[in-house]
């Protein structure tokens, strides 16, 4: 009860000291959809897949090798015959032929690195992966837009709807609402159009893989980072251990 | 004074056994350091086994690879280069190749897999020089007026005959070295790979 | 010792004072016994200053202070970092504990300084000690703020960009002198270079002096405890302090420990959370410095923000100079200010085991508006903020300039004759 009593009185010192800070979030909110995010070789080497046939062609991921890739369960002739479209050899990196100046004419932007881009996209608002999964779901179409295409939460987006092929035709019913302080929420709401190759579970699917594979490849070493770090623990704690004894045999003499 | 004894007894045993733990903490922070000095992916990507394409070279041509970021000389020997081994079997340090230069395949008078072609990386065995070749014979070559062909190294003078094995009393101590490679087809060779590793 | 290793002592002894330094600073070096958690974390800061050093030297052999292009449109900088993650072995390991030792640097640094806040170690005769800590804590700014550029991400980009913007508020001189720092009228690759220089190599040396200057300092006068007492003031008939013991082995197995607790902690952060949860590597910092975007909202490492705040709380012009100047003179008037305490401090005690309610009360009110600032340093600036920031300021500069006033007033108890 004690315990309790000290937490809420905590809680409430930190809401009356932060409260009225927070309420004034930096930039506009974002409502970002919880990626599940997995690490189950089948559903890396799909988002692998994914990646290369859609992604590949406009963004590179010049620091991603593609020999790396036997890392999640993949062989090198597999690798060879089915993902290698932009090398030669399979210790180079994931690498396109478009010519960055031409590419900034096309999209008004180059199209960015992917390699780290689940790592970048990371804020107060969910995890790069959230934010991934939230935008490849999220394009519909903008008449607009010299793409056609616009985006939830990337407003006026140069990327066109690439899985197009796959998730079909989005519509935006946008709404307006009072927020309360007089002035007006707008919110978009997304049904589907014309229908892709995939149903709406399908196409979570998908992209939910394509999104683990890029967590994956922001940090190829995750897993065994995790693991080295269980022995590393494991291994000082009996070291805090045995120094702590050492410690207390010598300071028996000191009162 | 007994009691004292064992006290120390135990310290004893402690401060042995927290070392040795302590040294195998030690132990294990220097690996990453140490990997680290091996070559990275890039080297090891960069090293990757090249694919040459020989189609095109002609009897007496020479033409160079990179591999593994040194110069891989890929020689197409007429007959009268490979009859000069013959003579010169006598005046080179090391004629039946027996210092492991070359892989088990290249252990053979021409120091190769077809008689005519020989791939051989083109580093000096004494410092690192790349040699030149000098395949004029005689007194045209600007060696010596009974040259055969062969190759010679502009840093320290050492000379080597048409299958890259060093003459006598030069500076290099062992011949050319030739590379792990294999026959794709007739045309094409895989340097840096023979498929028996 | 066997009569061949005594030979070679005596042999090195007559050429170099061997012996006597491993007697002086260790094994008949007294320290009071009465060290307790706090005492911790000025060997923790030597450990992580050798790591940062070690980790350093490691990452220079792969990293390129290059501003241009890469054949992937990847300034070559950025790329040779990930190089560093992905390709070199064992690379991302070292990467992560050089990046999360800068974190921790600071860490250990803020909890040692507030250590000698708490017990008055910077009082009498422990003077210098305290200004050769100032300055290491200025060095440190230095050298962090720098090494931060080297991936050169948004973050590093915009960080510096600001940064050396600051000292164009300085009146007349100050245009000039921050093309002079940048080499350049933005934030370029001749920045990088110098950043990367002055990073690994000048920096590094003064900071080593500093801290050689601080310890052998330190050993002079002798360290200070949780009770202020003086303990070469008792001595028995041989000299050696009454309540000291010698550093070597008591404190040097006791500091073993802390060195051990630090490590679990520190590889926690390493292997499980490397990001600090974007703290201690900024999301924003893994996309390559575009000098034509701003990224919607930076923010300095978190071991900034609290200057950064005052930085930002001063926003009135005075005597014709612009707020911005003034900012700037805040800031630098902050990190300045902490080397005055030990003359201050006019409390006839050092530990706050004697010192009354008032000084509690009022470190306390400082502790939690440097928090305050800390945390209002990495959001943007409302004017709600800004007021709370400026309250936040007034009450960091009242803490110092007030202390001669408040020290005197303090209703002290009695200190012992030996430590407790």
């Amino acid at each position: 009860m004690k315990i309790r009593g000290i937490s809420l009185v905590k809680k409430l010192l930190a809401t009356a000291l932060f409260a009225p800070l927070l309420a004034v979030a930096s930039g506009p909110e974002l409502h970002l959809d919880k990626a599940p995010v997995s690490t189950d070789p089948a559903a890396l080497a799909n988002g692998a897949k994914l990646f290369v046939n859609y992604c590949l062609n406009c963004h590179g991921a010049s620091y991603m090798r593609y020999n790396r890739l036997q890392q999640i369960g993949l062989s090198e002739s597999m690798i060879k015959d089915n993902l290698m479209f932009t090398a030669d050899k399979i210790g180079e990196p994931m690498r396109i032929a478009m010519q960055r100046e031409e590419a900034k004419v096309w999209f008004g932007a180059a199209p960015p690195d992917l390699t780290v881009i689940a790592r970048s996209r990371a804020s107060e608002f969910g995890s790069g992966a959230d934010w991934l999964y939230t935008y490849l779901r999220g394009f519909y179409r903008d008449s607009e837009r010299p793409t056609g295409w616009n985006n939830v939460i990337f407003e006026n987006v140069g990327m066109p709807h690439v899985l197009y092929e796959l998730q079909g035709e989005q519509v935006a019913k946008v709404t307006e609402a009072d927020d309360g302080h007089g002035g007006k929420v707008k919110t978009i709401a997304l049904e589907q159009g014309k229908p892709g190759k995939m149903s709406k579970e399908e196409y979570d699917k998908a992209t939910a893989d394509l999104v683990s594979y890029l967590v994956w490849m922001g940090e190829p070493m995750a897993e065994t980072r995790k693991t080295i770090g269980t022995v590393v623990l494991a291994f000082l704690g009996l070291l805090f251990v045995l120094s702590y004894l050492l410690k207390k045999n010598y300071w028996k003499d000191i009162h | 004074m007994s009691v004292d004894q064992k006290v120390d007894g135990s310290r004893r045993q402690l401060l042995l056994v927290t070392s040795a733990a302590g040294g195998v903490a030690a132990a294990a922070a220097a690996v990453p350091f140490v990997a680290s000095l091996t070559p990275s992916e890039r080297a090891k990507a960069a090293g990757a086994p090249v694919e040459v394409d020989i189609g095109k070279l002609a009897p007496g041509e020479m033409m160079t690879v990179e591999w593994r970021g040194k110069p891989v000389w890929i020689i197409n020997r007429t007959k009268e280069m490979l009859d000069s081994l013959k003579k010169t079997e006598g005046e080179v340090s090391d004629p039946n190749s027996d210092k492991p230069m070359q892989p088990e395949y290249a252990k053979n008078e021409t120091r190769s897999i077809k008689p005519e072609i020989l791939v051989a990386v083109g580093i000096c065995t004494h410092l690192g020089c790349s040699p030149s070749d000098k395949f004029k014979t005689g007194a045209d070559s600007g060696i010596a007026a009974d040259w055969p062909g062969g190759f010679l190294c502009p840093c320290h003078g050492s000379t080597f005959d048409m299958a890259g094995r060093v003459y006598k009393s030069k500076p290099a101590p062992d011949n050319l070295e030739i590379p792990p490679h294999k026959y794709l087809s007739d045309a094409k060779i895989l340097i840096g790979e023979d498929g028996k590793a | 010792m066997s009569k061949n290793s005594q030979s070679v002592m005596d042999w090195i002894d007559a050429r170099f004072p061997l012996t006597s330094s491993i007697k002086g600073h260790l094994t008949e070096y007294y320290a009071p016994k009465n060290f307790n958690f706090w005492y911790f974390f000025g060997s923790l800061a030597l450990l992580v200053l050798v790591l940062q050093i070690v980790t350093g030297i490691f990452l220079v052999m792969h990293y390129k202070p290059d501003a241009s292009l890469n054949a992937a449109g990847v300034p070559v900088a950025f790329a040779s970092v990930e190089y560093i993650m992905r390709d070199v072995p064992g690379g991302w390991l070292i990467r992560y504990m050089h990046s999360t030792g800068a974190s921790a640097f600071f860490i250990v640094v803020y909890l040692h300084m507030f250590r000698g806040l708490l017990y008055g170690s910077y009082r009498k005769p422990r003077e210098l000690i305290w200004v050769f800590g100032t300055l290491i804590f200025l060095a440190l700014m230095a050298e962090a703020f720098m090494g931060y550029l080297l991936p050169w991400g948004q973050m590093s980009f915009w960080g510096a960009q600001v940064i050396v913007n600051l000292f164009s508020a300085i009146p007349v001189i100050g245009p000039d002198l921050s093309v002079v720092i940048r080499g350049d009228f933005v934030v370029s690759d001749a920045t990088l270079n110098r950043f990367f220089s002055f990073h690994v190599i000048a920096v590094p040396l003064i900071l080593i002096g500093l801290v050689a200057a601080h310890i052998v300092a330190l050993h002079e006068v002798g360290s200070n405890n949780p009770d202020g007492v003086e303990i070469k003031k008792k001595k028995d008939a041989r000299g050696i302090p009454l309540d000291g013991i010698p550093f070597h082995p008591y404190y040097t197995v006791k500091d073993i420990v802390g060195v051990v607790g630090f490590l679990i902690v520190f590889s926690f952060i390493v292997f499980f959370a490397p990001e600090g949860g974007g703290y201690f590597l900024e999301f924003n910092n893994f996309i390559p410095a575009d000098p034509l975007k701003t990224p919607p909202h930076i923010a300095p490492v978190w071991y900034f923000t609290p200057f950064y705040s005052i930085l930002r709380a001063v926003t009135y012009p005075l005597f014709g100079i612009d707020a911005k100047f003034w900012g700037v003179v805040a800031m630098g008037a902050a990190v300045v200010i902490i080397a005055f305490l030990p003359w201050l401090d006019r409390s006839p005690v050092k530990s706050i085991r004697y010192k009354g309610g008032l000084f509690k009360i009022i470190l306390a009110v400082f502790v939690i508006s440097f928090f305050i600032l800390g945390y209002l340093g990495v959001l943007p600036p409302t004017p709600g903020r800004t007021l709370v920031s400026q309250i936040c300021s007034v009450i960091y500069f009242a803490f110092f300039l007030l202390m001669p006033v408040y020290s005197k007033m303090d209703k002290t108890k009695p200190v012992p004759e030996r430590v407790s």
